[in-house]
């Protein structure tokens, strides 16, 4: 009994995290059609926001508070310089935010030194049974399913969330209303990226915080957003539910690196089948 | 007229390139030879983008890891079964073979063009985990210790004699060099063919040529697997050039890197990344120096560069810089006339 509670709250671990990591990608992808290779940095720039907040001597969780607002301006700095230029050029975008990505990873290791350092995890943990259970881990869960709630709130509920799916439809009839959709462009691709700092925040006192840890990411998410498809919350939901199950069965039967093969070989075959991603089967939604 | 200027032309790059590869072991030390054999290897593998991405309009972000599976494949077969000879064919065969599932997931899938670079580029992503995992000794398939981020090392040099009389580094030079002539000459005559002709009809339309009766799908598979083949065989003569093969050839930046070479070069001109590769290699050889931080900054730095300002590639812009450079000039000595 006690080991079926800690197996499931280790699945929606799993399945709550991949969803907070990839949000933020499924926000700049499935709205503006962007594919953000340097997402995973987003990742590590949030995870450094909170290793230099606690180094100041500032708690843990102001680091994870501040970290969205910092990557979110570095996110709106580089759309403005960088991203705008290339819309409608989805492979060129790739390329540049590629490029992006090493300059970013080149530059923090620069500046803090390729060693790994770490974040110790707070709250200590909770005995179930026999079972210890980090309750960090609990609060992670409880942030990620937070986080994907408010933005659907956002989204379908607010003159702003109505704003930008607007402006992903006809930029135009938008700007005929006297909304600039330049920036909202830069407002949402900000979005994209503060979700990524939070979620690199989140995760840096469980990882470990080094210049390369996006790497550690980025295959999951954007295996999770093209699974997922180009619907924003379905898909990603769906998608983090099928593949955090399949990946953290697996890890916990051999090894994580196992995990993540697994749930490539399942992508694979779902990308055969459902080549609009799983948010295909439902046609409309958010 | 015109066109027996262009096969005059041609005829001339290749003769000079010929005559370069032949008289360069003569005039460099030993260290060059070794360094320009490896530049070859690399100008092969970016010869394979240029082939699928140039040509076919297929950007994939995987070819270096072809190449590094093709490294590993030479190894494991090279040690085991002793012949060096066999390791080439295994390589494509095993690249090709990877290639193929890959391509028809991808391709009969009729999935976009973004998410065949997600695919290849989360491929990559996740052998390098993979390989970098295998640092236990049990991790070995017959004597060929896989080794994990340290590599498989002693990966037999190729030799044609058998064991123990390994090609010295000139002969290996010529023979990378003979092989890099014949894949590019393999590759421009396959995209003057009438397949090469449907391939660029591919790139430019495809719903068009789909239209038209002709059906893309194994068509493109069919050049992805080629140009897998193709890097494959790199990363076996590069496995045997430095006896050794690590999971960096997995790496972000060595993907990137390739796309560089493609991109520095000129896309769909097959004999332009040849060039870029050279290029960008001696560069990234300079600033080697400063630390391997800065060389990841600069390279990041010319992907956005290029991608922001030359569409097209670095060589065609020059190029056509100076095309127009030359008129002007011969328009303003002829007004002042």
């Amino acid at each position: 009994m006690d080991q079926i509670a800690v197996t499931a709250i280790g699945v929606l671990f799993a399945v709550s995290t991949l969803a907070l990591l990839a949000l933020g990608l499924a926000i700049i992808f499935g709205m503006m059609g962007v594919l953000n290779l340097a997402q995973g940095e987003f990742l590590m720039l949030g995870a450094y926001t909170v290793l230099i907040a606690t180094a100041r001597g500032l708690p843990v969780w102001i680091g994870i508070l501040l970290a969205p607002f910092v990557v979110g301006m570095i996110g709106i700095v580089l759309e403005r310089a960088i991203i705008r230029f290339l819309y409608g050029r989805p492979l060129d975008t790739m390329l540049a935010t590629w490029g992006l990505s090493l300059v970013l990873v080149g530059v923090v290791t620069v500046v803090m030194g390729p060693t790994t350092e770490g974040v110790a995890t707070p709250l200590g943990s909770v005995e179930i049974g026999r079972y210890g259970v980090s309750v960090y881990r609990l609060v992670v869960i409880a942030i990620s399913v937070a986080t994907v709630l408010a933005v659907y709130v956002v989204l379908r509920h607010t003159r702003i969330g109505m704003i930008a799916r607007a402006t992903m439809q006809m930029p135009r009839l938008v700007a005929a209303s006297g909304i600039e959709p330049q920036i909202v462009y830069a407002a949402t691709f900000g979005v994209g990226a503060a979700l990524a700092g939070l979620a690199g925040a989140v995760m840096a006192p469980l990882t470990g915080v080094v210049p390369s840890m996006g790497l550690a990411f980025i295959a999951k998410i954007f295996i999770t957003v093209m699974v997922g498809g180009p619907t924003v919350l379905l898909g990603t939901a769906s998608a983090a539910g099928t593949l955090g199950v399949v990946e953290s069965a697996v890890a916990y039967a051999s090894t994580p690196i196992y995990g993540q093969v697994a749930m490539l070989l399942v992508a694979l075959v779902l990308l055969r089948l459902l080549p609009n991603g799983m948010s295909g089967l439902w046609r409309r939604g958010l | 007229m015109a066109a027996r200027l262009v096969r005059q032309t041609e005829l001339a790059g290749w003769a000079s390139g010929a005559l370069a590869v032949a008289a360069l072991p003569q005039v460099l030390s030993l260290f060059q030879v070794v360094q320009v054999t490896v530049f070859l290897i690399f100008a092969m593998l970016a010869l394979s983008l240029d082939f699928i991405w140039g040509i076919a309009g297929i950007l994939s972000f995987g070819q270096a890891a072809l190449f590094g599976i093709g490294g590993y494949l030479y190894g494991i077969v090279g040690i085991d079964l002793g012949s060096t000879i066999l390791g080439l064919p295994a390589a494509m065969l095993g690249s090709a073979a990877v290639a193929a599932l890959i391509g028809y997931v991808a391709f009969y899938g009729r999935v976009g063009s973004m998410y065949l670079a997600v695919v290849t580029l989360t491929v990559t992503l996740i052998l390098y985990q993979v390989m970098g995992s295998t640092a236990d000794p049990k991790y070995a398939i017959g004597d060929a210790r896989l080794g994990g981020y340290n590599g498989m090392a002693n990966v037999p040099s190729l030799s044609f004699a058998g064991a123990g009389q390994a090609l010295g580094p000139a002969e290996f030079f010529y023979v990378v060099g003979g092989v890099l002539f014949l894949a590019l000459a393999f590759c421009l005559t396959l995209a003057r063919s009438s397949y090469g002709r449907i391939l660029q009809g591919i790139r430019e339309n495809e719903p068009r040529m789909e239209l038209l009766g002709y059906d893309v799908r194994w068509r493109k598979l069919l050049a992805f697997v080629i140009a897998a083949a193709v890097a494959g065989l790199s990363g076996a003569l590069f496995a045997s050039w430095g006896n050794f093969i690590n999971p960096e050839v997995f790496s972000l930046p060595q993907a990137a890197l390739v796309v560089i070479w493609v991109l520095v070069g000129g896309r769909g001109t097959l004999w332009g990344p040849i060039l870029g590769t050279f290029v960008v290699q001696y560069l990234t050889s300079l600033l080697g120096t400063a630390g391997a931080s800065y060389t990841t900054i600069a390279l990041g730095g010319v992907l956005v560069g290029v991608v922001l300002l030359f569409r097209r590639g670095l060589a065609p812009a020059l190029s056509e810089g100076i095309g127009r450079l030359l008129r002007l000039g011969t328009a303003a000595i002829a007004g002042r006339k």
